[in-house]
């Protein structure tokens, strides 16, 4: 152990070990809900190798990108598995995300003293759509073409800066080359750097105040004589070794998914992609991937022309809103109690409510607006149905939550 | 030593070296953000684009390439102009009133310099999808027994006329942009140049 002791001396290493591992006391009732913070980790490691190793073989030009993609795909060793790892690790990064976010919401993680890790975890979230949206760009295919025309598009809806705004993203008066190569600076530079960074911020202030819980009850409260909440176990090995379980079952469905389905049925690669791009030439639908899909669906939604400046801008703002409001709902809350499981009726519709539309609202983002694909009326109609419910679950959410029977919550976690 | 500080140095100090270092960050920041817009050669590549039309017959549509935009030109007969009178009523902004869609010298009933000749943007309004061209008339389009014959955008089912005007109730705000153009003969159009640059 003199390596160890030589290392102590000059770099806090079993310090940090122990603080952030063996005997970080996590609390003992941890459920399946909480394998998916470790599974985000170990699935940006996986798009960090994966990336790095596509970035050995792709061109970041627009006369060069489709074709080294193909090339990937055919000729380099293994590309094939390579990329679709990465195609699909996308996809399963916002899997994971979305159930990370929703145990938040079930147990009230974001109450307080937790809100900045809730906040760094937002942040995360938005750097994550970046990060996806440029990296979507890159195969030059013709969806990726239109998507990030439609999407950069948004931003000249801004009044007076929305034009000039919009040449400075794109660098040209439309996506070119010149987008084309500085979306690649951004996908494998800027956010990755700025992804691993909040990733680390959000861990640092999870073990400043502790991990919340099933219960939402504080097992600081309870602790022995030397100081050890009696209701907490050491992260490691207890949750490691939990974890890897997790990692393990995770792993087969993904690489089920990447060897069988890699493209799932053009939810996690859409056909028209597989064409390249052509700027005379819209695909028959523009949609993003399905992660994005929620917030296109509200932008859609708003049709409402009566609306001052018209209703394009405010499609724009009710997106933006839409994201927004996940950051206040640490001060939206009202509630007595953080978890689920002593709530009343109506938060627990609340949330039953919010989860359906969200899955809604994603589902109808693929779809034609104009068509009926639920049932009784168009698409468009049930987006803005949505677009009410989802707003309604955050902005209600001080009345609902102080009108709230709870159940007093136990002393120890159960 | 504590009595011998100047604090009221030591502040102006301090704010002038964080000032000066303010400063001096976004003096670098200027150039940084600045080679973020579109360069010499994109500007370049915006240079105005040259078109005949001598062989374009009506009910024709011409798509030329400005600023990596499509951009249409399309000759209307006078049957077709006329018929573009009798729609009005389904249009949005059928007189062209949102200024900013178009050069004030094509801000008329065709939308056009020369009536027949129509000069857009093949840039839906709504989101920067490309239209398609659904000239035929009537129901056979699934676009309505009343359809005169126009664009459709494919993304959203925003409509436009033979002039680029608008329909009403369709997600695009605004009638298609015509490009600022001239004509340096009868049959060779300037796009990219406005009508009085050109001439004066």
């Amino acid at each position: 152990m003199s390596l160890i002791n030589w290392i102590d001396d000059r770099f806090p290493l079993t310090k940090v070990w122990n603080e952030h591992l063996a005997q970080y006391y996590a609390p003992k009732n941890f459920n399946f809900w909480y394998y998916f913070g470790g599974l985000a980790v170990v699935v940006l490691v996986l798009q960090i190798v994966t990336g790095i190793i596509l970035t050995m073989h792709y061109k970041p030009d627009a006369d060069l990108a489709f074709a080294s993609v193909e090339y990937i795909m055919r000729d380099v060793p293994a590309g094939w598995f390579v990329r679709y790892l990465h195609g699909v690790g996308a996809s399963m990064f916002f899997l994971v995300v979305y159930l990370h976010m929703f145990r938040g919401l079930m147990y009230g993680s974001y109450r307080n003293p937790r809100e900045l890790i809730w906040i760094l975890g937002m942040v995360i979230y938005v750097a994550l759509m970046a990060e996806a949206f440029f990296g979507y760009l890159l195969p030059w295919g013709n969806m990726s073409y239109w998507g990030a025309q439609v999407i950069i598009s948004l931003f000249g809806a801004i009044p007076v800066i929305g034009e000039p705004l919009a040449e400075w993203i794109r660098g040209d008066f439309v996506v070119s080359d010149a987008t084309l190569n500085r979306f690649f600076a951004f996908h494998v530079i800027l956010l990755p750097l700025l992804l691993a960074l909040l990733v680390y911020l959000h861990i640092v202030a999870l073990h400043k105040v502790g991990s919340n819980n099933p219960d939402g009850i504080d097992i600081k409260k309870n602790k022995d004589k030397d100081g050890i909440p009696v209701d907490g176990i050491p992260f490691h090995p207890y949750y490691t070794v939990k974890d890897t379980f997790g990692i393990a079952v995770f792993m087969t469905i993904f690489l089920g998914i990447v060897f069988f389905v890699p493209e799932l049925g053009g939810w996690f690669l859409e056909k028209d992609n597989f064409a390249p791009a052509d700027i005379l030439q819209t695909p028959p639908d523009i949609v993003p991937l399905w992660y994005l899909t929620p917030y296109y669906s509200i932008l859609r939604a708003v049709t409402f022309e009566w609306l001052p400046g018209g209703a394009k801008v405010w499609g724009v703002i009710a997106m933006g809103a839409a994201i927004v409001m996940f950051f206040f709902l640490p001060w939206l809350d009202r509630a007595k109690v953080r978890s689920i499981r002593y709530r009343g009726w109506m938060y627990k519709t609340a949330l039953t409510i919010f989860a359906v539309t969200f899955v809604m609202l994603g589902y109808l983002g693929t779809k034609n607006p104009g068509h009926i694909d639920l049932f009784l009326f168009e698409n468009v109609i049930w987006a803005q149905i949505g677009m009410l419910l989802y707003f309604a679950f955050f902005l209600l959410m001080p009345i609902y939550t102080t009108l709230d029977r709870t159940k007093p919550e136990p002393d120890r976690v159960g | 030593m504590t009595d011998d500080v100047n604090s009221g140095r030591r502040r102006l100090l301090t704010t002038v070296t964080t000032g000066v270092g303010l400063a001096g960050a976004t003096a670098l920041a200027v150039p940084l953000v600045a080679s973020m817009k579109p360069s010499a050669r994109a500007v370049a590549a915006g240079a105005p684009v040259e078109v005949d039309i001598e062989d374009l017959a009506p009910g024709k549509l011409k798509v030329v390439e400005w600023r990596g935009k499509p951009v249409w030109i399309l000759r209307r007969d006078e049957q077709t102009l006329a018929e573009l009178e009798e729609i009005v009523g389904d249009l949005s902004d059928p007189d062209s009133e949102v200024i900013e869609q178009q050069p004030a010298y094509a801000q008329n009933r065709h939308r056009s310099i020369r009536p027949d000749v129509l000069v857009v943007l093949g840039v839906c309004t709504h989101l920067g999808c490309a239209p398609t061209k659904e000239f035929e008339k009537g129901a056979s389009t699934g676009l309505g027994d009343d359809w005169m014959g126009g664009f459709f955008c494919p993304c959203h089912g925003s409509k436009f006329d033979l002039s680029g005007r608008v329909y009403k109730n369709v997600p695009a705000p605004t009638n298609l942009v015509v490009p600022p153009h001239s004509y340096v003969t009868e049959n060779r159009i300037l796009i990219g140049v406005d009508e009085t640059e050109a001439t004066g």
